[in-house]
Order: C-alpha cells, then structure tokens, then sequence
C-alpha cells in the first residue's frame, strides 16, 4: 500500500513546501493508487498549509487526477471528433462488452475503469486510447479483449 | 504578390546537424540583439494559433530585469485534431530544446520547463534522455540554463499561457486577466516566456537556415513553413510540412478523399469551411495558424459534428467566466432543442447571437473562438441543423 505521507514528503523536498508542489503532489499519490482520496486531500492540505476545500478545488479540476476509487488500469477512450468518426463507439461497446461494465464504472476486481476522455492527440491513427499512460491506436473491436487480457495476465 | 499553390516544405523536419546543438553553438558566437534582429526579420509568429511575432516577444523578454526569468515550452496541445507537437517531440526534440535554449541564452534566462500534457505522459522516458544529453552540451558551450519537465493533468484550457502558469503554480488552470502579461509578471510573478513547441523548433531552423532563407518560404504576410496535423476524410493522415498560403481547393486536392464536403481549420476552435469557399479561402491569411485541420466527408453529418464540438467546450470550459461556462452549454442544449423540433428554426439565429456575445465577453480564448466553428456550420448547414 501506498503511503501518502511518504509521497507528500518526497515532492515537497522536490518542489518545496508551498503551492506549486500540490499538483506533483496529487499526481504522485494518482500514480500509486489512481486516485486521491478524500483524506488524503486533508492530508495534503494540512503539510502545505492551505485549505482542503483549495486542495480538492484543484484536484477535481484536472480530468487526470480522480477523486473516486479506480481500477489499476484506467482506460481511456478518446471521444473527440475524428475518433468518433473512426469508429470510437463500436471500441466502446467492445470494451464494454468485455470488462462487463458500463462507461464509467470500475469492475469488481478493482482491476479496470473506463472512461471517455477529449482529444489524445492520436487524431490520425484513431480510434485511440491510453490504458494508464499508454497509448493503443488504430483499433478494431476484435483489438480489444486482446488488450484486455494483457492486462489481465500482468500480475496475476 | 501572394503565391497561392501549395508547397511542400522540408525545413522543421530536415535531419539533426552533425554534431549534437550545433546551431546553438554558432549562435551562441552571435551578438545576443543580432540574432533577436533575426528573429523578428523572419518573420516567425507564434505557431500555437494566436500568431503572435516571435521575435518581438523575445525582444520584450530581453528587456526585462531581474535575475529568475523563466523559458516555458507550451506542450499542451489540446485542440482536438492537433497532434504536430507530438510529432516534433518523438522526432526532433533536439531542435525544440535548442530553440529554448537559444531563447534562454538570448534573454538570460536560467530555467526552462516543458509543460507536457498528461496525455502525452508516455513521451516522458525519451524526453528526459535527451534533456541529459543537452545538459551535457550546455556545459560544454557554458550556457548556465536547464530544462525540467511539468506533467499536465488534463485540462484544455491549460493550452492557454496564463492558466498554464496558474496550473505551474498549483492552482487550478483558470486564465488570469491580461495585462499584465506573463513576460511581465508570469510564473511566480516572474518574467516568463511562453512559446509553443514548433515555435522553438522554427527558431532554431531560423538560426540554422538564416532569417532570408526563411523569409522566402510562405507568402508576404505569413513567413515561413507550418506544420499542419491532417485527419479525418483522408487519405494522407498525419503531420504534413506545407509552406503557409495555399488555397483550400488546392489543400483538398492533395488530400481529400474526393467527396470533400467541409474543411475544419485551425481546430474546433477554428473556423469549419463548406465546399462552396474552397476557393475562396487562402489558409494562413486572416485564419488561425495552429494548424489542426480535419476533413469531413459527404457522408458527414455536420449536426454530429457540431454536437461533438459543443459536447467538448462544455466540458472543457473551466468555468470561471459566465459566459463561457453558460454560453457553452446553452448552446449544446439549444442546438438539440432545435434537432428535437422543441425549439423554432430561428432559435438558430438567437443561438448564433449568443456565440457572438460569447466572444466578446468571455475572459479567453476558449469562450471567444466558439463562435467560429459554431456560426460557420450553423449558416452553411442550416438544414442539418434542422432535419
């Protein structure tokens, strides 16, 4: 288990202890649990010194810091225009289909969320989408329970 | 006398010199005004979309006092259907860090960091490996200046200079009021010099190639090359070097698929073009340069296209403006009531009125460039609108 107090000690040496540490802060503690829970935010607020409600004001403020429990993996479908010409739904229901979750909801096992997300910069080889950090272009339905199973393997 | 054909450039993605920052150093041999001089004498702007003079904005940088200064390379590129910095970045992130550089060593600054959107975090490893790389160089030319990385968390308006400052800073990414402008009091209430990822690769091939040679290249209002990110309808997807100033008809030409019913320039934010101007419209003069351009199909609802648009400032408004953050939504809302037939057709022209009002009254540039895209396809498809 991640130790949140551990995470907000090493960025604050890093970025010093004020204001401009907060978001290496949100995405350290991101990258260890995919999310930054409530008291961790109270957490974070106490050692920098300003106020929880600033804390989560910034943090719900960025579609990359969540507030609410995700799976190991989040995925991330990109829904901007020339994606969804490619096809973007059809990735979606595959997806669906295969983690037995609607868009949004994260499985039993804690191990995916899915989520739509605007533009990934991957216009020309849509449809695309990051799995954490990674990106997967130019996909086909038939694409993903592959990907998926992957990641289901890892660590298992 | 404007040329309007289009041409194939091969300058930003022309291979690396021998040896490693080579450009910087012979720059580095300059007078520091000499080589600003020629900057502003290529006639460089901002390739992020504003435009802005490159050189005049390194001229007001230079002037500025004080020893933190800080060089911020603008990698956010969120516009849907920009991907060009990405290209840069994997290919020929030597030419964007010697651009920086050579702006660090022109206006003596110490610090500079790339704002990298999280979207592009897996970009990181290979970014960091040349950055030691440079560190090396840096210290081998004397050049007191080093580059850090700062992870976006996702968020399009921090494209913009100021809430990317604001986002720097720990807080969340809302503009600020200008002025005063980040050259003035940037991050940290410093001087900061914000400029896009091609604009520092251009300057360091302004450098190599020289401000005539690059001069020659674009048309007399617009110098120079540009890349251009291409999706949609098309055959030819992905990065394409064009000189600036060719019409649409001729950009179609070449890429289109043959059944080109719009063209979308300057991304979402820009202005989307129906066939009927194609030859009309002369990319690079009185539009936007981002360069994002999508080309939609016959088989295209432009209904769909415009809800997806809309579906995206709504989102992406950060909310600190009312009439962006209610403009935004109201019209997503209104252009389904229309669709839905609760509302009247000439709903469409009150909606229009309001993306009108939007760009004069909200605070950035994400609420003021709504109504480009917006009254551009409500006019020329109304019927889709409609039907």
């Amino acid at each position: 288990m991640a130790d949140v107090a551990k995470i907000i000690e090493t960025k604050v040496e890093q970025y010093g202890k004020d204001r401009k540490a907060l978001i290496p802060i949100l995405q350290g503690i991101v990258a260890e649990k995919n999310y930054v829970a409530k008291c961790d935010m109270v957490e974070i607020a106490r050692c920098l010194d300003i106020s929880a409600a600033d804390v989560y004001g910034t943090a719900s403020f960025y579609s990359f810091i969540e507030d609410t429990e995700k799976g190991k993996y989040v995925i991330r479908v990109c829904r901007s225009i020339t994606c969804e010409m490619k096809g973007k739904n059809k990735i979606l229901k595959a997806l669906e289909k295969e983690l037995r979750i609607k868009l949004g909801e994260t499985t039993h096992d804690k191990k995916f969320s899915l989520l739509e997300t605007n533009c990934l910069g991957l216009c020309d080889v849509g449809p695309a989408m990051l799995v954490n950090n990674e990106p997967y272009t130019q996909l086909t339905p038939e694409m993903i329970p592959v990907i998926i199973r992957e990641h289901r393997i890892k660590e298992n | 006398m404007s040329n309007t054909k289009l041409k194939k450039a091969d300058i930003i993605f022309s291979s690396y010199s021998v040896a490693p920052y080579e450009i910087l150093k012979l720059t580095m041999n300059k007078d520091k005004t000499e080589v600003i001089n020629e900057i502003l004498d290529s006639g460089l702007r901002g390739r992020g979309g504003a435009g802005f003079p490159t050189g005049l904005k390194w001229k007001f940088m230079a002037s500025e006092q004080g020893e933190e200064k800080y060089i911020i390379c603008n990698a956010d590129e969120g516009e849907p259907g920009t991907f060009k910095d990405r290209k840069l970045l994997v290919e020929v992130p030597r030419k964007v860090i010697s651009g920086m550089a050579i702006a660090a060593w022109t206006t003596n600054s110490k610090l500079g960091i790339i704002y990298l959107r999280a979207e592009y975090n897996y970009l990181i490893p290979a970014l960091k490996k040349e950055i030691e790389v440079f560190d090396e160089y840096a210290e081998k030319f004397g050049l007191d200046f080093k580059v850090e990385i700062f992870s976006g968390a996702g968020a399009y308006v921090c494209g913009e200079e100021t809430a990317l400052i604001e986002s720097m800073e720990g807080k969340r990414g809302e503009p600020r009021n200008k002025p005063p402008f980040p050259i003035n009091s940037g991050y940290l209430g410093k001087p900061t010099l914000v400029n896009n990822v091609e604009t520092f690769a251009s300057v360091s091939m302004v450098c190599r190639y020289g401000s005539e040679k690059y001069k020659s290249y674009g048309t007399d209002d617009q110098h120079g090359s540009k890349l251009f990110s291409l999706s949609g309808d098309s055959p030819k997807e992905g990065v394409h070097e064009l000189e600036l100033g060719m019409k649409i008809s001729d950009f179609v030409e070449e890429f289109g698929d043959g059944d080109t019913k719009a063209v979308q320039i300057g991304g979402v934010a820009g202005f989307c073009i129906p066939r009927k101007d194609f030859d009309k419209t002369i990319i690079g003069e009185g539009n936007t340069t981002g360069g994002a351009t999508m080309i939609f199909n016959s088989t295209r609802s432009m209904y769909n296209v415009l809800h997806n648009y809309l579906e995206f400032f709504a989102e992406e408004s950060c909310g600190q403006c009312t009439p962006c953050r209610v403009g935004t939504q109201q019209l997503l809302k209104g252009i389904e009531a229309v669709k839905a037939g609760d509302k009247p057709e000439s709903y469409l022209d009150d909606l229009v009125k309001l993306s009108k009002t939007m760009k004069i009254t909200s605070k950035c540039g994400l609420g003021q460039s709504v109504t480009n895209s917006f009254a551009s396809i409500v006019k020329n498809y109304k019927e889709e609108m409609l039907y």
